[in-house]
């Protein structure tokens, strides 16, 4: 049976919620952690970049950058003014 | 609405008093209608005389489902210049070539008068069309006015960046292929890793013509696309004679200085030999009327370019010495070999390492051998200097011996 994509969000959205303050994802972090997870079945260029793609269309990650881009969950940053 | 004067700023004054176009000057205009600008002056001089800067970057803002197009600022003295508390560079997509109808530039100004400070940098040194200072609730209405108007926000962070190029077919007899539709082609080829940054660090495509690279492409796009011509310098002796009889000093200033030594000019005619030429275009610069590129013309790709940033710069070098760059560009092989470029830096690329640092740190025999390319003369730089690849035929022949 085909890889669910709902199923590599949830795995993604977790790796980084869990690891939130502590590690910073790139979207070739989350690639290669997910190739560990699901095996042959997962496709970075397929259903990894659609999987990345809908949960920021969805709000659930969000875009950084420091240095370098990173998926984050959305926070208030320190630097930010009101 | 106008915006009352505040601020004295004697130092900021001064650069006004030269001869070039000032900054300050524009700055000024702005700040008659605009808050943001005007605070903006306030802070600059203070800055200007602690010698302090006020800024402090910001890493999370951006529009509803893209990674790059917008670089958050905000000062550190919001109390003091309320306007400019938040004051973020948005990175507007321009037009390949730079051309635009002035009711595209009214647009564009329009927008970011109702919504930002006003301040555009047209254009900054990525190509962007460069939207300076707006707050964080107003980026998503910046993008709604941008796309109902053509326009796309352009890249940012460890994505593809706005690829750019010269003029070329449009205003250049010596572009050798059409710049500006392959990066036209390019853009929207790849949307996805525009918008949405996959890789260790930035991405660059620039796009010249010829090699005189008037986008500069050569010292600072990882993948640069130079046009170039296989046959032979189209040479035509009447007008050489005309330069020689106009004062040119055809054998010091275009013979001695050619860098494949060979040009011949007997004061009649001019020889050019060329299997040794190096695609210079010096002579042919000098010489506009009685000398062009060939009449096979296509385009090297060349990789690896960089300025100092993490580490030091790099100029590119020779992937693909000569390719015919026509439509469809669909059809064209070079992008597998982009994309497979890309997978391998993807995997084993660090964290903010250029391809081109990538490339120097694994050696580029073995980054040729793991994107599927064979080795070729013109990939060497200097002969006898760096002798990265080794033909794996002579070692077996050995060993079988
Ligand atoms: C005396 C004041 C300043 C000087 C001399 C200066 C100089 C420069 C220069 C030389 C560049 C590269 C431009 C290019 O090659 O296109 C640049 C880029 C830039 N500057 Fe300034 N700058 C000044 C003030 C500011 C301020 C006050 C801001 C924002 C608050 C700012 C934001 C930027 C941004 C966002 C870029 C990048 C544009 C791009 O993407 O190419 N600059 N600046
Ligand atoms: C000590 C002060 C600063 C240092 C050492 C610094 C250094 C850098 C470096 C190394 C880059 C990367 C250049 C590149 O990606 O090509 C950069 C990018 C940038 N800087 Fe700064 N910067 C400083 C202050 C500022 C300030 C005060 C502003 C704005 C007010 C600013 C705006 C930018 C922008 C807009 C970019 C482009 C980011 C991008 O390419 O995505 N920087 N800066
Ligand atoms: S790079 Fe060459 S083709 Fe392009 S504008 Fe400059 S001279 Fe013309
Ligand atoms: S293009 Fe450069 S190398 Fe070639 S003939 Fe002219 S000057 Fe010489």
């Amino acid at each position: 049976m085909a890889l669910d994509i709902e199923k590599v969000k949830e795995a993604m959205y977790k790796l980084v919620k869990d690891s939130a303050g502590m590690k910073k994802w790139k979207a070739t972090d989350l690639h290669k952690a997910c190739e560990e997870l699901f095996g042959d079945e997962y496709d970075k260029r397929g259903i990894g970049k659609d999987a990345i793609k809908e949960l920021v269309e969805e709000g659930k990650l969000v875009y950084t950058y420091f240095g370098g881009s990173y998926l984050e969950i959305p926070h208030k940053e320190g630097a930010a003014n009101d | 609405m106008p915006v009352e004067k505040k601020y004295e700023t004697p130092l900021l004054d001064q650069l006004e008093t030269g001869e070039w176009p000032s900054f300050v000057k524009e700055i000024k205009a702005a700040a008659e209608n605009n808050a943001m600008a005007n605070d903006l002056l306030g802070l600059l001089e203070q800055s200007y005389r602690e010698k302090i800067g006020h800024w402090k970057h910001g890493g999370i803002v951006g529009v509803m489902g893209y990674g790059g197009g917008v670089i958050g600022r905000y000062t550190d003295l919001p109390d003091k210049y309320p306007a400019i508390s938040h004051f973020h560079t948005m990175r507007v997509n321009q037009p390949a070539g730079w051309f635009y109808t002035s009711e595209a530039l009214r647009t564009l100004c329009d927008i970011w008068d109702a919504h930002g400070s006003g301040l555009t940098n047209m254009h900054g040194s990525t190509g962007d069309i460069i939207f300076l200072g707006t707050r964080t609730e107003e980026l998503e209405n910046v993008f709604s006015k941008l796309t109902a108007a053509g326009f796309d926000l352009g890249g940012s962070g460890s994505d593809v960046r706005t690829p750019s190029c010269c003029c070329g077919k449009a205003r250049c007899e010596w572009a050798c292929y059409d710049t500006m539709g392959l990066t036209y082609y390019i853009t929207n080829r790849y949307q996805d890793e525009l918008h949405r940054p996959a890789f260790p660090y930035k991405m660059k495509f620039k796009m010249s013509g010829c090699p005189n690279d008037c986008v500069a492409s050569v010292a600072r796009a990882d993948i640069s696309i130079i046009g170039t011509w296989r046959d032979e310098i189209q040479v035509n002796q009447e007008e050489v004679r005309n330069y020689a009889k106009s004062g040119l000093d055809i054998t010091k200033e275009i013979a001695m200085l050619c860098p494949g030594k060979c040009i011949e000019w007997d004061g009649n005619e001019i020889q050019i030999d060329n299997s040794n030429c190096r695609h210079c275009m010096h002579c042919i610069n000098l010489m506009p009327k009685a000398l062009a590129p060939g009449k096979d013309r296509g385009a090297a790709i060349l990789v690896g370019s960089k300025a100092p940033i993490v580490e030091g710069a790099l100029l590119s070098s020779v992937l693909v010495p000569f390719i015919k760059l026509e439509e469809p560009y669909d059809d064209l092989e070079i992008w597998e070999v982009i994309e497979n470029m890309w997978d391998i830096w993807c995997e084993e690329g660090k964290n903010r390492e250029r391809i081109g640092e990538f490339i120097q740190r694994v050696g580029l025999g073995n980054f040729l051998d793991a994107i599927g390319l064979e080795p070729q003369p013109e990939m060497v730089a200097f002969p006898r200097d760096n002798p990265y690849v080794f033909y794996e035929e002579y070692f077996e022949e050995e060993e079988d011996q």
